[in-house]
């Protein structure tokens, strides 16, 4: 049993609820032990740092105290939390200064000391080796586009450990159960992020820029492991097909969905019911 | 009591504009056996070296200190000063305040004084200690060696042949001939690269004082100026070039097909091979990593076919020795590895995102095409095709942080050359600026442009794939829009790079490397073509990015160098070398071991003791090897070396001075 300290952040609650879902079955599965931190707050990303780069430092920095005073490293399954909580660590990390600033703002001693994970570092670090023993629905004959977006891998200098042009993290990891992944350009390709609520025009283009990519490979569905990203790819999919007459009919999966119907979990545990894109067909294929 | 003159030195504002000079100059009075001081705005200057041969004369001075910049700049000047003034050079101390001291803390002015004076302080103390040395001279070698092969030194070789003097030119690869010889048209005059350098390739060839050594390598240098030992390395050819004709039979049956490094791999060649119709010389050598006789252990078709026997699989490598008074570094350069550096663009999985060099053995008549220009992938004619520049280059995200100075130029004369030869093309390229500092460059770029070639200024973000055709994703910086472009063929301008193996032949050599692993020139400005190492000169993009003029010009230069040098007959050494009191030595031998230039040897001396006179072993210095570094008076256990101009009791004296 591996503890990590577990930082759902507030998609894990909302439109990000399957992902959540799958994120828990799929540790219990692999024997990860997720300790939910007592009284985290926002992590501070977009509407945080956008307010004032001191806020969007502080927030996540208390989270970070918060899992240095369990003595675990952390685990942040969404892309931004993750990213934001790594981009805080290395800033504060640099200027001994501001990690007394913290201590004053926070109201108690700063020790961004403990590792930073996303989700998908977590599982990978279980080992390729465990993940094929736990599979007992390999997922042959699926061929998955495995979509990372931009805040898993960049900017390289912050975060490290996947290729920011080619990262292959994901891949590997549904290679390991058997899918077929493919190589495609657009593993980082913008989504339009927030754009969706300013000019959603900007997201419908880009959106169906990368729905267009995986039809070309031939994918049966797209995975990812950010929920703004999929909130882009699979809630905004029907409005792409009115907008340009298209007709994508791509299940948007997180890739512990996956991993977990790799490992025989039951579809509903997994939350893969809640998508727009409905993804029974695909679930069929593989149970 | 000595008695020493300070000479401080504004050097305009890089001394005099963080320091009160004047009060350095006062405060230095103070100090023992120091007789006389002053300060001039430019003590290297013709009225600031008279100030100094005039104050020795009305001040009776016997030793000097100038205060001013590095002993590395102007050490030399002033030595020449002291003689003139008829002092023995060698009592002159430098106090380095400008690169140690104002340079670094220009924030600082007040403890910059401090440091200052403590640094004359401490060569005032070492003025006082030191003592008149002589030069002694070693006759010199007079031939050159050339390493490298290229434009650069081919240049550097026939200009130093031609003056009269032997000439060793080592290239490792099969032929001569370097990079220009790929090129197929050279800006901005678009004259043909191979009918201006192989002329050249075939006088070196020719030339009776030029003895060539393709396919060999340089693996030692031992020796000092004027006096190198070098040893080269010939690789097995397996052909013996005695015997052999030339005249094709071997490539014309050999079985193996491997990528051809000439043409960049966009075809192969055999694996007993002839780079290039033009090669010199014109006769195969095999490539053991990849013919059948050495990978599978049998074959020998092109044994079998050979007329005049000259195969011989069982040749081994060989090395000799060859002395030299000089030696020319001309190694040349490498293209950025573009594929492992830039995902973006596909880390080199689409076969029509190329390279220039590779672009240009595509426009080369003598290329894998014929000179036509298609896509390697299917061999169609492209419609549109997309330069990138500075892949490599500007870039301290992926690449190198310098500019490559030439890839602007190609640039725009493949633009040109697609234009000119595809009729309805397209050209678009994008650059983050347009560097076209040379005679007659900006005239040809903007004849590109005009041409309909569409500069777009910014960075690629991405290529893929889109059917059989290639989306090129960037933005237009000065729209502030992002541009696509469906592309048949992307070609990148990739940076240069030192040539593979510069750091191994550095280190044999016993040169420096700049920050990028180009050789360090001696002086950035006024001493371009000298390596540090006295003796070894530089020639071509070996020492950083440089057009064909450039490198021609360098070559020359060096050559003029390695001339000057040859012309005399013998040459003064430095007498700063290190020196055994034989009667105290034990003959341990620890000094020899840790002699970097194997200037040490243990020798049976009659070694007076007293009154009685034994005969023992004890270490020996050849002055003409030592380089002064030191090594061995530290590693004396008995402190019975010293070294000349760096006396222990100096050192000890000039740190008591910086630190009491």
């Amino acid at each position: 049993m591996v503890r990590y300290a577990y930082y759902p952040g507030c998609v894990a609650e909302g439109s990000g609820r399957e992902y959540e879902m799958a994120n828990r079955a799929v540790a219990a599965r692999l024997g990860l032990e997720l300790v939910e931190i007592e009284d985290w707050n926002c992590c501070g990303a977009t509407p945080g740092h956008n307010t004032g780069h001191l806020l969007g430092l502080a927030l996540p920095a208390r989270n970070l105290a918060l899992a240095s005073g369990m003595g675990l490293d952390l685990v942040a399954p969404c892309a931004a939390c993750y990213n934001r909580l790594v981009t805080a660590q290395r800033e504060i990390a640099c200027d001994p200064e501001l990690q007394v600033l913290m201590g004053r703002l926070l109201g108690r001693d700063y020790h961004g000391d403990r590792r930073v994970l996303s989700m998908v570092e977590a599982v990978a670090a279980v080992g390729a080796e465990r993940m094929k023993a736990l599979t007992v629905r390999p997922l042959e004959g699926i061929t998955v586009a495995c979509y990372y977006g931009c805040l898993l891998v960049r900017p390289p200098a912050v975060i490290r450990g996947d290729d920011p042009e080619d990262p292959r993290l994901l891949d590997d990891l549904l290679r390991g159960v058997g899918a077929t992944t493919v190589d495609w350009a657009h593993k980082t390709e913008c989504c339009g992020a927030a754009q969706a609520l300013p000019h959603e025009e900007v997201v419908l283009s880009r959106v169906r820029r990368i729905l267009e990519a995986a039809v070309t490979f031939r994918a049966d569905c797209i995975a990812t492991a950010c929920p703004l990203c999929h909130a882009n790819l699979d809630q905004r999919q029907a409005r792409v097909n009115r907008r340009f007459g298209t007709d994508y009919r791509m299940p948007v999966l997180y890739f512990t969905q996956l991993l977990g119907l790799a490992f025989g979990l039951n579809p509903g545990e997994l939350g893969l019911g809640l998508h727009f894109v409905p993804t029974a067909e695909l679930v069929r294929r593989i149970a | 009591m000595r008695r020493i003159g300070v000479f401080c030195c504004w050097c305009g504002s890089n001394i005099g504009g963080v320091i009160d000079v004047p009060r350095l100059a006062m405060e230095a009075l103070n100090l023992p056996a120091v007789a006389f001081s002053t300060d001039y705005k430019y003590m290297c200057s013709e009225p600031g070296q008279e100030l100094i041969v005039r104050a020795v004369a009305e001040h009776r001075l016997d030793g000097v200190v100038v205060a001013a910049c590095s002993p590395r700049i102007h050490e030399a000047t002033f030595r020449q000063t002291l003689e003139r003034a008829g002092l023995n050079p060698y009592l002159l101390v430098m106090a380095n305040v400008r690169e140690h001291c104002t340079w670094v803390h220009p924030d600082d002015p007040e403890r910059a004084f401090a440091k200052a004076l403590a640094l004359v302080r401490g060569a005032a103390a070492k003025a006082a200690r030191t003592e008149p040395l002589a030069a002694g001279t070693l006759p010199v070698t007079r031939r050159a060696l050339v390493i490298g092969g290229g434009i650069a030194g081919i240049q550097a070789a026939l200009d130093i042949a031609d003056a009269g003097f032997e000439v060793l030119l080592v290239e490792r690869e099969p032929t001569i001939g370097g990079k220009m010889v790929l090129l197929d048209k050279t800006f901005p005059t678009l004259d043909c690269s191979a009918c201006i350098s192989t002329p050249k390739m075939v006088a070196v060839a020719q030339h009776p004082r030029i003895r060539l050594f393709t396919y060999a390598e340089v693996v030692g240098l031992k020796g000092f100026l004027g006096n190198f030992e070098v040893t080269i390395r010939q690789k097995a050819r397996s052909v013996d070039h005695g015997k052999c004709t030339g005249c094709g039979a071997c490539w014309a049956k050999c079985p193996a097909r491997v990528p051809n490094e000439y043409n960049l791999g966009l075809d192969r060649r055999k694996a007993i091979y002839v780079p290039f119709p033009q090669a010199v010389p014109n006769k195969p050598v095999i490539d053991r990593r990849h013919c059948r006789q050495f990978t599978r252990g049998r074959c020998g078709v092109c044994q079998k076919v050979c007329p005049v026997g000259a195969i011989d699989y069982a040749e081994e490598d060989r090395e000799w020795q060859e002395r030299v008074g000089a030696v020319v570094v001309a190694t040349g350069f490498d293209l950025f590895e573009w594929a492992e550096a830039y995902g973006e663009y596909g880390y080199g999985r689409y076969p029509d995102v190329i390279t220039g060099l590779q672009f240009e053995r595509l426009a080369n008549a003598a290329g894998p095409t014929g000179g036509k220009i298609v896509r390697p992938s299917d061999g169609a004619v492209p419609r549109t095709v997309v330069f990138v520049q500075c892949v490599g280059s500007r870039d301290e995200a992926k690449g190198r942080e310098y500019c490559s100075r030439v890839c602007c130029m190609y640039t725009a004369k493949h633009a040109w050359q697609v234009l000119e030869k595809i009729p309805e093309a397209e050209v678009f390229v994008f650059y983050i600026d347009v560097r076209t500092a040379g005679k007659a460059y900006e005239e040809f770029y903007v004849r590109a442009r005009r041409a309909g070639a569409h500069y777009i200024r910014g960075r690629v973000a991405r290529i893929y794939p889109e059917g059989n055709r290639l989306r090129v994703v960037g933005t237009d910086t000065l729209l502030g829009r992002p541009v696509e472009v469906p592309a048949d063929l992307v070609v990148l301008a990739t940076g240069m790079v030192p040539a593979a193996g510069s750091g191994e032949l550095a280190r044999i050599l016993g040169c420096g490397l700049d920050k990028d692993g180009f050789f360090q020139e001696a002086h950035p400005k006024l001493r371009p073509v000298e390596a540090g190492t006295a003796g070894i000169f530089l020639a071509g993009t070996c020492q950083g990015p440089k057009d064909i003029p450039d490198t021609v010009a360098q070559g020359s230069a060096a050559a003029a160098k390695v001339v000057g040098l040859l012309v005399r007959e013998e040459i003064a050494y430095e007498p700063t070398v290190a020196m055994v009191d034989q009667t105290r030595c034990t003959g341990c031998g620890k000094c020899r071991a840790v002699c970097p230039f194997k200037a040490i040897e243990l020798v049976t001396r009659q070694v007076r003791a007293g009154t009685a006179v034994a005969e023992r072993v004890v270490a020996e210095v050849n002055p003409g090897l030592c380089a002064g570094c030191g090594n061995c008076t530290v590693a004396c256990p008995s402190g019975v070396i010293d070294l000349k101009g760096f006396t222990n009791e100096q050192l000890l004296a000039e740190v008591d001075a910086l630190c009491l």
